[in-house]
């Protein structure tokens, strides 16, 4: 927390700042509306931590979000309401077109979820705290809650893995970094290359994002929301989504031994890891599988071991030989720009843009990762066994797993995009017959053609394909959720 | 494209019978007993929608309306050969449920089906073909072969270690002894070819008498256009939940989507013109240059076409394309908004645009707003080779090709392999 803190920092959830690194203890809980009105007064002086904060020591800190349920059942007007995003009101799980898209079927379907599945909860509180202070916030928290007009409905457990997460991968090694100085333009020739500095209008609402332009969010006349800040594009309007952004979590069960064990099955003695690592597409140490480039990238590089895992793209690795094509974190963020292959010069970009002559046909396949960035806020719950405990036959099931959370401002082209275009897709990148090697459902398509392959592509060419790559992530529980701002939170809270 | 007006009593029922065509909603069924697309192995994508226009009040827009404005049934398809050969196929082997069908129509067919589907013939105003002369038996060998190649593979180890010119060699020698039939390519019909000669010389002629007087006219064309891009309004409000999910109800079900959108051209000639004259062009371009996979930068598209309907008043495009909708749409914004000016800002409600090419579908909220609203849904759509994109039917091709060549480089051979 080196950098100088944004404009409106006290107005910001410190989770768009810090994933709370300094506090490694953390419990998010699920809460049910029951009275409208201790609602609203516990929701106007709820210590919610912001950027601002952090100026100071935080022993613990607190964030809140709300569901479309959650701003229903709170009372604010269906007209308001109305204006956030399309998926965020639809929620994550009661609409089938929608699981279809993020490949929440079959083991992974809405009815196996352990929570969620009817719809969102009203509110997510995330609890963090240093590890001795956990307990007696939560119950703390939670007794005041309860007395507050909120029933507790479900609580999630997290642990500390110390930085890894349930497989034995350094986590979060890769974050889109936010420019919050407002400087950065985007559109211009800069982007044709891959960039990780990404303007704050892709995370948070009422800023410009990479189209230059603002997200659709609440904006109300200004007798009706004095109190909240004008909207920067139409100042005669005041905006409820500024400061705020959308918040998707889900709970994703990782089943470590059937992992370690199908890598140790694939494999002569002591390679499990290798294999592991060109599954994932990282080392297990976090470093990438491919050299680093002497020319620096925009957004990499705030230290030495950000420079070291970040600072490469696919580019010189377009054939998969070094980082297979369908790795988990090619697909994540396959850090392509605007212009993949590089066209440089106004002939060159016109006859790139209008396609004519014989162009790669792959090259188009992913372009402009800028548009579909995600900030990953996730953390581990269950027990850690490192692998080749886990690879032993008489090795308890851990109970492991992610509750994955990120931050974005536009869910369809962020979280919707990556989970449904690069993550399953079983066509990602020109491939066939297989899906993300980490989380994909491993369901057939519609012919019957298999989705459970894995191609490891060889010095000669060739692909080495792995058959009937078992399921290792299902995924048991999640929503929507927005992260108000803080003038934001206390105006969904003052009532009529 | 055969098009003809529903009778609005008849609605609801034609509804229930292309229901009955799938197996499930957005899945057909491609042994139906109306239409068995599956039996046709000419036939690439097919579809029949109903185009019922949820946008006809954005007339009011420009002082007009379009009162008993009909309700179309369509019926497209992309097949290898003549259109007219394939009406004749259908009319001869599915008489019987064509005619179910078409008896909801205002004046439906009378002793003689093939004449009537003549009747109501529309050609398209501009269409695309992803891969030019490809037909669907081709499809099938070449997927075939690259199934066959991945197994010979998987059995043998060694081959991944082996110099790759050595390893093309035995994949060769093992596709030549049991590998599935690889047919020669299809001829081209003479008749094409005539046919694409004529439209070539007539299109070059129509722009050598045409261009002197668009130059010299260009600065009042081009303040005319300014001023109509200026004041034409926008209509882009969300679309409602329920049309969200009537749409969304029938996709992704296979890794291709259809897509059918529906709205009003914008009144006046000079709007008209310049759609026409855009479409020329457009057509000029599938035809002559985007042959071979990509439409300019976008490759997920199979077949797409646009179509005037109601004397030029209203305009149907209809597409088939790889992935989601959303993705469909960021392809759209990322790579070819200035296409998609040129040709749907004449329509109305499109977002603003500047010059014809800037602008416009560069609105993303805006330009997916526009997109959502006037999609209609694709009530029966067939895909002759389901779970392959566009992509892949490319690749597939390009392995056949690689087979079949005399002689490749160790370079060469190792992107050969890559490809399987």
């Amino acid at each position: 927390m080196t950098a100088t803190h944004p404009e409106e920092a006290d107005d910001i959830q410190a989770l768009l700042w810090s994933g709370y690194n300094a506090l490694p203890a953390a419990t998010f809980l699920l809460l049910r509306i029951q009275d409208r009105e201790a609602a609203r007064a516990w929701l106007r002086k709820a210590p919610v931590t912001t950027i601002g904060h952090l100026s100071t020591h935080q022993a613990t800190a607190l964030q809140i979000a709300l569901s479309a349920n959650g701003l229903i059942n709170l009372g604010i007007a269906e007209s308001v309401v109305g204006g956030f995003a399309p998926e965020f009101l639809s929620g994550m799980a009661t609409d089938e077109a929608r699981s279809r898209r993020l490949g929440d079927v079959g083991a992974n379907a809405p009815a196996n979820w352990r929570w969620g599945a009817q719809g969102e909860p009203d509110v997510l509180l995330l609890l963090y705290a240093e590890t001795a202070k956990l307990e007696t916030q939560v119950a703390g928290i939670a007794a005041t809650v309860k007395d507050s007009g909120f029933e507790v409905i479900g609580q999630l457990p997290t642990s500390d893995m110390g930085g890894k997460e349930p497989f034995g991968f350094v986590d979060g090694v890769s974050q889109p970094q936010i420019d919050w100085s407002g400087k950065r333009k985007p559109g211009t020739n800069a982007d044709l290359d891959y960039g990780n500095l990404i303007v704050r209008g892709e995370f948070l609402l009422g800023y410009q994002n990479e189209y230059g332009q603002y997200t659709d969010r609440p904006l109300l006349p200004d007798a009706a929301g004095a109190a909240l800040p004008r909207a920067e594009d139409q100042p005669g309007l005041r905006d409820l989504g500024r400061n705020g952004s959308y918040l998707v979590l889900r709970e994703l069960h990782q089943d470590v031994r059937g992992f370690w064990r199908f890598m140790a099955a694939q494999t002569d003695a002591g390679r499990a890891e290798t294999l592991a690592e060109h599954m994932i597409g990282r080392q297990l140490s976090g470093d990438p599988l491919l050299p680093l480039q002497a020319t620096p990238i925009r957004g990499v590089g705030r230290d030495a071991a950000d420079r070291a895992r970040n600072q490469f793209t696919y580019d010189g690795d377009a054939e998969g030989a070094r980082c297979p094509l369908g790795a988990h974190v090619r697909r994540a963020n396959p850090r392509t720009g605007d212009m993949p292959g590089g066209q440089r010069g106004l002939i060159a970009w016109l006859i790139r843009t209008l396609g004519i002559g014989r162009p790669d046909l792959r090259a188009d396949l992913m372009a402009s990762s800028r548009f579909h960035r995600i900030l990953r806020r996730g953390r581990e719950f269950g027990t850690w066994v490192p692998p080749d405990t886990a690879m032993q036959p008489d090795c308890p099931d851990p109970q492991s797993g992610l509750q994955f959370l990120c931050l974005n401002a536009n869910i369809s082209r962020q979280f919707e995009f990556v989970q449904n275009a690069w993550l399953s897709s079983t066509k990602f990148d020109g491939l066939a017959g297989e899906s993300d090697p980490v989380t994909g459902n491993r369901l057939p398509l519609r012919s019957g053609s298999a989705t459970d392959g894995f191609s490891l592509p060889q010095q000669n060419g060739a692909a080495r394909r792995l058959a009937t790559v078992p399921a290792f992530v299902t995924v048991r529980g999640g929503g929507y959720f927005f992260l108000p701002g803080v003038r934001a939170l206390r105006f969904l809270a003052q009532g009529d | 494209m055969v098009a003809a007006p529903i009778r609005p009593t008849q609605q609801a029922a034609l509804s229930a019978m292309l229901d009955s065509m799938n197996s499930a909603p957005g899945r057909v069924d491609p042994g139906n007993t109306v239409l068995p697309f599956g039996r046709y192995d000419r036939l690439h994508v097919a579809r029949f929608v109903i185009l019922q226009d949820e946008t006809l009040g954005d007339l009011a827009a420009y002082g007009t309306s379009f009162p008993n404005a009909p309700v179309w049934l369509v019926f497209l398809g992309d097949c290898d050969g003549a259109a007219d050969d394939m009406l004749r196929d259908f009319a001869t082997t599915a008489e019987t449920g064509l005619r179910s069908i078409f008896a909801h129509c205002d004046e439906p067919p009378g002793t003689d089906l093939l004449d009537w589907m003549r009747k109501h013939f529309v050609p398209p105003a501009a269409q695309y073909v992803n891969w030019a002369g490809r037909t669907v038996q081709q499809i099938r060998e070449e997927a075939a072969l690259h199934d066959f190649l991945q197994d010979c593979l998987a059995r043998d180890a060694t081959l991944l270690t082996q110099p790759a010119v050595f390893v093309r060699d035995r994949l060769l020698a093992e596709a030549q002894h049991a590998g599935p039939a690889l047919s020669p390519p299809a001829p081209t019909p003479p008749a094409w070819q005539r046919e694409r000669l004529l439209w070539l010389l007539t299109t070059v002629l129509a722009a050598i008498l045409l261009l002197p007087f668009l130059l010299v006219l260009s600065p009042l064309l081009l303040w005319q256009l300014r001023v109509r891009e200026r004041a034409d309004p926008v209509i882009t409000p969300r679309p409602t939940a329920a049309h969200l999910a009537a749409t969304s109800r029938l996709e992704d079900y296979d890794v291709t989507n259809p897509f059918s959108a529906f709205g009003s051209v914008k009144p006046g000639l000079f709007r008209l013109c310049t759609l026409l004259l855009v479409f020329r062009a457009l057509e000029f371009s599938t035809r002559f240059i985007y042959t071979r996979g990509r439409l300019a930068r976008v490759g997920t598209i199979h077949f797409a076409r646009w179509v005037f309907l109601d004397n030029r008043r209203r305009l149907l495009f209809a597409s088939n394309y790889d992935g989601s909708l959303d993705s469909y749409m960021d392809d759209f914004i990322n790579k070819v908004a200035f296409g998609l000016n040129l040709v749907f800002s004449n329509g109305i409600g499109w977002p603003r645009t500047r010059f014809l090419l800037l602008g416009g579908a560069s609105y993303e909220q805006e330009f997916k707003n526009f997109l959502h609203r006037h999609e209609v849904p694709t009530q029966v759509w067939y895909k002759a080779y389901p779970d392959l994109t566009a992509s892949n039917l490319a690749t597939n091709t390009q392995i056949r090709e690689g087979l079949q060549r005399e002689h490749m480089t160790e370079a060469e051979a190792r992107r050969w392999l890559a490809l399987i």
